[in-house]
C-alpha cells in the first residue's frame, strides 16, 4: 500500500471536512442562534452552485462565478427568511421541518424547471487546473489544495468574527438567551436575517466550489446536509469549533475508510469480495462513527444544553 | 423516636461557582408537615429536584421508607412512594381533568404496557380518580380540557394527581402559589387533613399558612439550613428574623 | 356520532367503492393507483404512531420501509432464482408466499426499529430528527454499495408474490389484500391509541416530567412506539416492493422518510385515520396535478408550507375540528 495515496487520501479527507464544515457551520448557527432546523440548507448551496456556473459561462470568470455563488445564496436566505424562515421561530421542531422539507420541494422543482434535469457544468478554472507537487512524492491536484485553504481561511475568519467582532458577541449572546438580547436592544429580527444569510452565503459558497469539483444539478445539496447533520450531531449543537472538528473527523473518515477499508479485507478476502464488503460498509463508517459518538455523548463532543 | 420517612443528609450542589446546596440535612417524620421556607433563590427549588430526582447532587444522600433513592430516577423515586406536585403546574394539557387523574391512577398501579381495552372504560382507575377529584374539589370539572382550568384548579388538580399515587410522602413545590385568599383557605383546610395520611414537606413563601400548618419549619437561606425547629423556636430565633422574616416586616 | 368518525368511515366507503367501481368499468390503472394509496396509508399510519401519538419526529422512517421491502425483494429474489439464501449452517431458500413475507418484513423492520430507537432515543429534539435522517441515509448507501440485491438499478420481482387461495396478479384481488391489512393496521393502532399504553404514550408527548412523576419512564414508552411504528412501516415497505415488483434503494432515499410525513401531516398529526386522508390526498394530487405539470412537485411544496402555517391540524383538523377526548 503506497504512503503517497495514503497522505492524497488524507488531504481529500481534509478537503472534504472543510467543504463539510462551511456547510455544517451554517447549520449550527442557525440553530444555535434561532433554534431553527432548516432542511434547506442543501437548497442554498444548490442556489449557489446554479449561479456560479450560470455566472461562469456568461462571463467566464470563475472568481466573479465564486461572488455570484455567495450574493445568490445570501439573497436566497434573506428571502426566504423575511417571507417564510421568520414564521418558524416559534413553532416547533417538526414545523419547522415540515415547512423547509416543503422548501427543499420547491426550490428543486424550481431549479429543474428553470434549468433542466441535466448537470451543468462548471469548470475550474485555468490558473487552478494541474497539479503541485507536494512532499512525498504527492502530486495533489491544485484545485483541491486551494479549497482546503480557502476552507482554513474561512473557518479563520468564522471563529474571528465570532470572538472579536460586536457581531459575534450579539450571535454568541443570542445562543444563550434570545429574550435577554432582546430586552438589550439589539434588534433581533435583523440579528436572525443576517444570521441566515450568512449562513446561506457559507452554504452557496461551497455549493460553487464543490461544483466545480463534481457537477452542479438539482438535488446535490441534500446528501451533503445530511452529512452536515451528522458532523452537527457529533461535533454538537450550537459549537463553531464542535462543527470543524466534526467535519474533520467526517472528512476522514469517510476518504480513509473508503481507501482503507477494501484493502483490509482484501488481505483476509478475494478482491472481488472485499471491495463489495470494503465499499459497503466504508459507506456506513461515517454513521457508525456517529452511532459510536452518540452512546459516550448524546450531545455532540462540545454539545451544550441547548437542544 | 420514630424513623423518619424521608432523610436527606449532606446533600450538596454546586453549579459553577454558585453553591446551590451546601450540605443540607432534613428530614421528614411519619403525620407531620414540615415546611421549608427561605426567600428568594436560596435554592429551594433545586434542593427538591435532588430529593424527587432529575437533579444527582455532588455529595450527600437520600434516604426514602428506609433505602438510599440517591442514584434512582425520577420515575423510581416516584414509584417508591413520593408524591411530588410542581411549583408550575406540570400537567398533561390537552386531557381532561380526568384523563390527568387517570393518568395517575395508571402510573401507580403500574400495567402500562397493555394495547388492547379502552383505558377510560377502566372501573378501577375510574374509581380512583373519581375520588382523588372528590378529596380536592373537583369532581364537576371532570370534563373540562385541563387548558380551560384556572391557575388554581391546575393546582388542586396536581394534588389531585399526587393522591392518586397513594404516596409515602407528598413534596409540594409552592401549592399556594397564585391561589386567592379562598383558594389558599381551602387548600390549607385540605392539607391539615392530608398529613395523616401521608407526611408533606412543603415548600412555601405564604407565611400565614406555614404557621398554621406546619409541624415543623426548616429556614433555607444562600443554600444552607440555617435554623429547624418548631413554629414558636422559629419566629423567635433572630437569626431567621434577619435574614427571612425580618426584611419580610420591613416591606 | 362524532364528525371524527363519519369522516373515518367515509374514507374507508370511498377507499372501497372507487376501485370497485374501477373493477366494473375495467380500468385496472385505477385499481393499481388505490392500491398504492393504500399502502401509502399503512407507512404513515406506522409513521404516526410515533409522531403523532409519541412526538417522535422521525425522518428516517424510509429505513423501514425500505427494509420491508427489501425482505420482500430478498426472499423473492432467492425463490426465483432457485439459489438458497444461505446453506451453511442452516438452509434457508427464499420464499415468494406472501404471509412469510410480511412476517419476515414485520420482525426484521421492528428489530432494526428497536436498534435504532435504543440508540436514538438516547437523545432528543433536534438531535433526534437528524439522528433518524442520517441511520436512514446509513442504509439507503449501503442498498446502492450491495452488489448481490442490483445496487442503485434495484431487483425485479417478475412474478407478483403469491397468497393462498388468491391470484395476486389481479388487481382487484391485490387490492383487497391490501385492504384488509389496512384494517387490521388501523383496528391495533386505534385500540392502542385508546389503551393504557396510548394514555401514557400521549402523556409522555405533552410532558415528560408529569409521566416520570406518576412514575413511569418516557424512554420505555418511546422504545416501544418507535419499534411498532417502525414494523408496521416495514409491512408497508413489503407490500409496496410487491405492488411494483420492484426494489431499489430509493425505498431509503430522504424523499421517501419526507413523503411519509407528508401522508400524515396532510391528513392531521395524531388522528388515527390522518394519514389514510393524507395518502388518498397525496395520490389525488400527484394524478391529479402530476398530469398537469412534470413539476407538480413545486404545488405540493406549496401545498405542504400552507398546511404547515396555516391549517396546521390537516384535513381532519379542518374536517372534523379539535380531537374529542376519550371521555
Amino acid at each position: 500500500m503506497s504512503i503517497v495515496l495514503l497522505l492524497e487520501q488524507t488531504l481529500n479527507g481534509l478537503q472534504f471536512g472543510v467543504m463539510l464544515f462551511l456547510m455544517a457551520a451554517g447549520l449550527t448557527l442557525i440553530f444555535g442562534v434561532m433554534g431553527l432546523i432548516n432542511l434547506a440548507h442543501g437548497s442554498l448551496y444548490m442556489i449557489g452552485a446554479f449561479a456560479a456556473a450560470g455566472t461562469a459561462a456568461a462571463t467566464g470568470s470563475f472568481m466573479l462565478a465564486l461572488a455570484a455563488s455567495l450574493a445568490a445564496a445570501a439573497l436566497a436566505g434573506v428571502i426566504v427568511e423575511v417571507l417564510i424562515i421568520r414564521r418558524l421561530y416559534d413553532r416547533d421542531h417538526l414545523d419547522q421541518v415540515l415547512a423547509t422539507f416543503a422548501l427543499i420541494l420547491i426550490f428543486s422543482e424550481g431549479t429543474r424547471w428553470v434549468f433542466g434535469s441535466f448537470p451543468l457544468f462548471l469548470d475550474r478554472p485555468a490558473w487552478l487546473a494541474g497539479t503541485v507537487a507536494l512532499p512525498f512524492g504527492i502530486e495533489y491536484p491544485l484545485y483541491r489544495l486551494a479549497i482546503i485553504i480557502v476552507g482554513l481561511a474561512v473557518a479563520a475568519g468564522l471563529f474571528l468574527m465570532i470572538s472579536k467582532t460586536r457581531i459575534g458577541i450579539q450571535i454568541r449572546a443570542g445562543e444563550n438567551d434570545r429574550e435577554m438580547i432582546g430586552a438589550l436592544g439589539v434588534n433581533i429580527s435583523r440579528l436572525y436575517t443576517l444570521v441566515f444569510a450568512l449562513g446561506a452565503a457559507l452554504a452557496g459558497f461551497s455549493g460553487a466550489l464543490i461544483g466545480a469539483l463534481q457537477s452542479v444539478q438539482v438535488g446535490m445539496g441534500e446528501p451533503v446536509l445530511i452529512l452536515a447533520f451528522v458532523v452537527i450531531v457529533i461535533g454538537g449543537i450550537g459549537s463553531i469549533k464542535g462543527a470543524f472538528v466534526g467535519a474533520i473527523l467526517v472528512g476522514m473518515t469517510d476518504k480513509l475508510g473508503g481507501f482503507l477499508l477494501p484493502k483490509m479485507f482484501g488481505l483476509i478476502m478475494e478482491p472481488a469480495a472485499a471491495t463489495s464488503v470494503g465499499s459497503a460498509l466504508a459507506s456506513m463508517s461515517i454513521y457508525i462513527l456517529m452511532a459510536g459518538v452518540l452512546l459516550f455523548r448524546p450531545r455532540g463532543l462540545f454539545g451544550g444544553a441547548g437542544a | 423516636m420514630t424513623e423518619p420517612i424521608l432523610d436527606v443528609r449532606g446533600v450538596t450542589k454546586s453549579f459553577g461557582a454558585l453553591v446551590a446546596s451546601n450540605d443540607i440535612n432534613i428530614d421528614l417524620k411519619p403525620g407531620e408537615i414540615h415546611a421549608l421556607i427561605g426567600p428568594n433563590g436560596a435554592g429551594k427549588s433545586t434542593l427538591i429536584g435532588q430529593i424527587a430526582g432529575g437533579l444527582p447532587p455532588d455529595a450527600g444522600s437520600v434516604h426514602f421508607d428506609g433505602k438510599d433513592v440517591t442514584s434512582l430516577s425520577t420515575a423510581a423515586r416516584a414509584r417508591a412512594g413520593m408524591g411530588r406536585t410542581f411549583q408550575i403546574s406540570s400537567l398533561a394539557m390537552e386531557y381532561t381533568v380526568l384523563q390527568n387523574v387517570v393518568l395517575g391512577a395508571l402510573g401507580h398501579r403500574g400495567d402500562v404496557f397493555r394495547f388492547f381495552r379502552p383505558v377510560m372504560k377502566d372501573k378501577d382507575l375510574l374509581a380512583r380518580a373519581d375520588h382523588a377529584l372528590e378529596q380536592v374539589g373537583l369532581e364537576e370539572f371532570r370534563g373540562f380540557r385541563t387548558s380551560e382550568l384556572s391557575h388554581g384548579q391546575r393546582r388542586q388538580l396536581e394534588v389531585a394527581v399526587a393522591l392518586t399515587l397513594e404516596p409515602k410522602a407528598f413534596l409540594m413545590d409552592e401549592p399556594m402559589a397564585g391561589l386567592g385568599a379562598e383558594g389558599t383557605h381551602r387548600l390549607m383546610g385540605f392539607l391539615g387533613g392530608l398529613k395523616e395520611q401521608a407526611p408533606i414537606l412543603l415548600v412555601e413563601h405564604d407565611m400565614d399558612a406555614v404557621f398554621a400548618l406546619a409541624d415543623r419549619i426548616s429556614v433555607l437561606v444562600y443554600g444552607e439550613i440555617i435554623a429547624t425547629g418548631s413554629v414558636d423556636e422559629i419566629r423567635a430565633n433572630p437569626d431567621v428574623r434577619v435574614a427571612y422574616l425580618g426584611e419580610e416586616e420591613e416591606a | 356520532m362524532k364528525r371524527e368518525t363519519v369522516l373515518n368511515l367515509a374514507l374507508l366507503a370511498l377507499l372501497l367503492g372507487y376501485p370497485l367501481w374501477a373493477w366494473s368499468v375495467d380500468e385496472p390503472f385505477l385499481i393499481t393507483l388505490t392500491t398504492r394509496a393504500v399502502i401509502f396509508a399503512i407507512a404513515g399510519v406506522g409513521l404516526n404512531f410515533a409522531l403523532g401519538f409519541g412526538g417522535l419526529v422521525s425522518f428516517g422512517h424510509a429505513a423501514f420501509f425500505g427494509i420491508g421491502g427489501y425482505a420482500m425483494g430478498v426472499l423473492a429474489f432467492h425463490a426465483q432464482s432457485y439459489s438458497p439464501m444461505m446453506e451453511w449452517p442452516f438452509l434457508i431458500e427464499g420464499t415468494k408466499s406472501m404471509p412469510v413475507i410480511w412476517l419476515v418484513a414485520i420482525v426484521v423492520s421492528g428489530i432494526v426499529a428497536l436498534g435504532l430507537g435504543a440508540l436514538s432515543l438516547r437523545t432528543t429534539g433536534v438531535y433526534f430528527i437528524m439522528i433518524t435522517l442520517a441511520f436512514a441515509q446509513m442504509f439507503y448507501f449501503f442498498a446502492i454499495s450491495w452488489p448481490a440485491y442490483g445496487g442503485e438499478d434495484g431487483l425485479s420481482i417478475y412474478v407478483r408474490n403469491s397468497f393462498p387461495g388468491l391470484n395476486t396478479m389481479d388487481p382487484i384481488q391485490f387490492f383487497a389484500i391490501c385492504y384488509v391489512i389496512l384494517l387490521l393496521v388501523l383496528l391495533f393502532v386505534w385500540a392502542a391509541a385508546r389503551s393504557r399504553f396510548g394514555l401514557m404514550l400521549n402523556a409522555a408527548r405533552q410532558n415528560e416530567d408529569r409521566v416520570q412523576a406518576v412514575g413511569q419512564g418516557p424512554y420505555r414508552l418511546y422504545l416501544v412506539a418507535f419499534t411498532v411504528s417502525g414494523a408496521i412501516t416495514g409491512l408497508a415497505g413489503a407490500l409496496f416492493a410487491d405492488l411494483n415488483r420492484f426494489v431499489s434503494p430509493t425505498m431509503f432515499s430522504w424523499q421517501t422518510s419526507g413523503e411519509i410525513m407528508v401522508f400524515v401531516i396532510l391528513g392531521g398529526v395524531g388522528r388515527v385515520f390522518g394519514p389514510v386522508a393524507g395518502a388518498m390526498l397525496f395520490i389525488l394530487l400527484e394524478h391529479v396535478l402530476g398530469g398537469v405539470s412534470d413539476y407538480w412537485h413545486i404545488y405540493l411544496g406549496a401545498i405542504l408550507l400552507g398546511v404547515v402555517l396555516f391549517a396546521r391540524g390537516g384535513l381532519y383538523g379542518l374536517i372534523a375540528g379539535r380531537e374529542v377526548a376519550h371521555d
